[in-house]
Formats: C-alpha cells, sequence, structure tokens
C-alpha cells in the first residue's frame, strides 16, 4: 500500500463516519423528545455532514480520479464504507442516541485534538476547524449522560441498558491496520492505542458521576475496517443513495 | 475587468443570509479576492462546518457580480485558519445587539463555558444579567437560546467559537 492510498483510505474512514452518524442524527428531525433537542441532534447532524464534505473532497482529490465526494458518498457500495460500526446503529430510544454520541464525541475529541497537529496540512485545517464544533458536541452529550443517569429511575435504567448494548462497538473505535501504521510513520495521524487510555478514564468519570456503571462486558464486536458492518449500514445506504442510483446525476 | 479591490467592495455589501443586518464581511466570511485574465475567485471561511448558508453566499457572490460581466467566478471554501467569532467587528457586534441577538464575548471568555461554568450574559432587550440559558443550540448551530428572567424575553446569543 503507498502512502497516497493510505491516506485516501484514511480520509474515507473519517469522512464516513461523519457522514453516517450526521445521517443518523437527522433522522431525529421532528421527531426528538422535545423542540431544543430537535434542534440540537439536526444542528450537531448539518455539523458532521458539513465536515464529511471538506473530508470526502479531501479524499477525492487525493484519490486522484476525477471523483467529487458527492460521487465518494453516492456511488460506493456498502463494503467500500469504513465508518465505525458505532455510529450506524440505529438512533433506538433517546438514550441510545446519547450514549452513541458520548462514546464517539468522547473519541473524537481526543482524536481531532491528535489531527489538528498533523504533518498533512489539510486534515490539521479541517481538524482546527472540528474540534471546535466536537467541543460543543461532547458537552451536549455529557450533560445528557448525567441528566438520564442521574434522572428518574426509567431515565436511569434506560441509560444503563444503552451503555451495555454500544459498549460492545467501542474497541474498534480504536482499531488499527496497515493505513494507520502507514499515516502514522508520515506523521500524519496518531496512534489509536494512545488514545484509548484518556478515552477510558474520561467516559469513566462521567458514568460513575452519572450514577451508572461502567460495562464489564469483554465481547467487542468489529469489521469495519475491511468494509464489513452490521445489517443497518445496508439500510442507510440505500436510502441515503436511491436518488442518484435511480436518476444518475440528478441535479436540483 | 474589475480590480481584486473594487470586487472586493462590492461583495463587501453583502448581507449574511441569517442575519442580514450585518455583511458577509463583518462577520469575517469574506477573505479575499484573487483575479486573473477573466477568471475571479472569491475565498471564504465558513463560520461552521455544515452551514447552509455557504451555498446561499456562493449564489449571492455570483449574483452580485453578474451586472459587472465577471462570469467565470469560483467560491472557494477555505478551512484553516478556521473561522472565530473573534473576526466580527466590533461594529458588527452591536449591530447584533439591537437586532437582538446577544453578541459573542471573547473567545477565551467562553472556554469556561464549554467546561460547563455557567456563564454571564446580558439581555439584548433591557441588558439584565439575570438571563438563564434554555438550549446549547438555537435556531442556527452559531446560536445557543437564552431567556431573560427580568423582561421575560427569550433571545439568541451567538455563541464563542
Ligand atoms: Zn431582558
Amino acid at each position: 500500500m503507498t502512502k497516497q492510498e493510505a491516506l485516501f483510505s484514511y480520509c474515507l474512514r473519517l469522512g464516513d463516519n461523519s457522514l453516517i452518524l450526521g445521517h443518523r442524527l437527522s433522522e431525529w428531525s421532528s421527531k426528538a423528545p422535545i423542540i431544543e433537542e430537535d434542534l440540537a441532534l439536526t444542528n450537531m447532524a448539518l455539523d458532521l455532514i458539513g465536515r464529511s464534505v471538506a473530508i470526502l473532497k479531501y479524499a477525492a482529490e487525493v484519490e486522484g480520479k476525477g471523483h467529487t465526494e458527492d460521487d465518494l458518498a453516492y456511488r460506493r457500495p456498502e463494503r467500500k464504507f469504513y465508518n465505525n460500526l458505532l455510529v450506524e446503529q440505529p438512533n433506538g430510544d433517546f438514550a441510545v442516541t446519547i450514549v452513541r454520541q458520548f462514546f464517539n464525541s468522547t473519541f473524537e475529541y481526543l482524536l481531532y485534538e491528535e489531527l489538528m497537529k498533523s504533518k498533512d496540512e489539510t486534515l490539521a485545517g479541517i481538524a482546527a476547524k472540528t474540534i471546535k464544533e466536537i467541543k460543543y458536541h461532547l458537552r451536549h452529550a455529557t450533560d445528557w449522560m448525567l441528566r438520564l443517569g442521574d434522572g428518574t429511575p426509567e431515565s436511569h435504567l434506560r441509560a444503563q441498558k444503552a451503555l451495555n448494548d454500544m459498549w460492545m462497538f467501542t474497541d474498534e473505535l480504536f482499531e488499527m491496520n496497515e493505513v494507520d501504521e502507514i499515516l502514522i510513520k508520515e506523521g500524519i495521524t496518531v496512534d489509536l492505542n494512545m488514545l484509548k487510555a484518556n478515552w477510558s478514564k474520561k467516559i469513566n468519570e462521567v458514568i460513575l458521576e452519572s450514577t451508572l456503571t461502567v460495562p464489564t462486558s469483554t465481547f467487542m464486536q468489529t469489521g469495519s475496517r475491511q468494509g464489513i458492518h452490521s445489517e443497518y449500514l445496508g439500510y442507510i445506504i440505500a436510502e441515503m443513495q436511491y436518488l442518484q442510483r435511480a436518476y444518475p446525476n440528478a441535479k436540483w | 475587468m474589475l480590480t481584486e479591490k473594487e470586487i472586493y467592495d462590492i461583495l463587501s455589501e453583502i448581507p449574511d443570509p441569517e442575519i442580514p443586518v450585518i455583511t458577509i464581511k463583518d462577520l469575517g466570511i469574506l477573505q479575499r479576492v484573487e483575479v486573473s485574465e477573466n477568471s475571479c475567485i472569491v475565498f471564504i471561511t465558513p463560520t461552521y462546518s455544515g452551514c447552509p448558508a455557504m451555498k446561499m453566499i456562493e449564489d449571492q457572490i455570483k449574483e452580485a457580480l453578474a451586472p459587472h460581466q465577471i462570469t467565470n467566478i469560483s467560491v472557494k471554501l477555505i478551512y484553516s485558519p478556521a473561522w472565530t467569532t473573534d473576526w466580527i467587528s466590533t461594529e458588527a457586534k452591536e449591530k447584533l445587539r439591537t437586532y437582538g441577538i446577544a453578541p459573542p464575548q471573547h473567545s477565551s471568555v467562553d472556554k469556561g463555558s464549554i467546561l460547563g461554568k455557567p456563564k454571564e450574559l446580558k439581555c439584548p432587550q433591557c441588558n439584565s444579567k439575570n438571563t438563564q440559558m434554555i438550549s446549547q443550540f438555537g435556531s442556527t448551530a452559531c446560536k445557543s437560546l437564552y431567556k431573560c428572567l427580568d423582561c421575560k424575553e427569550p433571545f439568541d446569543y451567538f455563541k464563542c467559537i
């Protein structure tokens, strides 16, 4: 694998994580429990989709085959998507969405803070922009963890169940392959193992403060680095790509 | 063909689509203009990554230049350095306040709020500091929703990034 191929693949991973989570959050539009949350979740969806536009545009540039960010979003098959399994999981109840946000935003905060120092100027620039937004996402998720965990018996129960259910997707956030190996050497990205201890520390603190219990299950589900996904991604892609597949190059 | 300066001045008048009392120059979105032969590149910095107004601003830029026979225009987004509310001019902040939006404080002041500490914010209607956040995310990504506990009016706060 060349450096260029690795960078392309890495940009797809970053871009797909933002795109798929942005799509998921947008599904809350008009359905959130309260109007403030409707605004919050869809505003965060916009941040994420905006970030994916910037990253996939760069991916297309690195690939050098004349594709655009739209080609990459709307014409790639499921097996060529590299987002983490966590972000494609269904919204579930509000607690599931919050726990997913909490795990992911904590991870993104640590990752993008490192990417700001990347030797790749474009990635560093996007990271510097996006870290400001991630801070708000993280604060939102953390606030809600506290409110749900330390709220009513019902919200506590649901938050704990969501923690237990999402837990098996957390190891994959830190999984690395040849792509990481090459880019770490180039100073473009960071060793994800180095983020893990900090991630665990941060989430443990919040979970305990929320009066919840950190899950202890050791079964972990992975696969996305090879493009192997849970059944849910296919449905997202079918919905997202339908129009461009049915009416190629449609514009409005 | 107009000069870079002339084009910049024309574009400086374009109002922000979401807050029409201030211009895209006041907000620090309009960066610079590069002219060569008969093409023109306009560089803008998005406030938020997914700000839906960017497309509209791009269209407004093309529209503003059309009467000047400049048609070969490309609008480029630059992400670095990242946009910050510190780029909003003092005059523009005053215009925001008059419009009913509490202007952003200096970004260093806002650090505390990211860590969860409450912040003192003045109501743009009655200047009372007795205000409370209703939602961190308001009508657009760049705003939070507050209410004034004295005059009871809700208001938008342009959050600092
Ligand atoms: Zn007031």
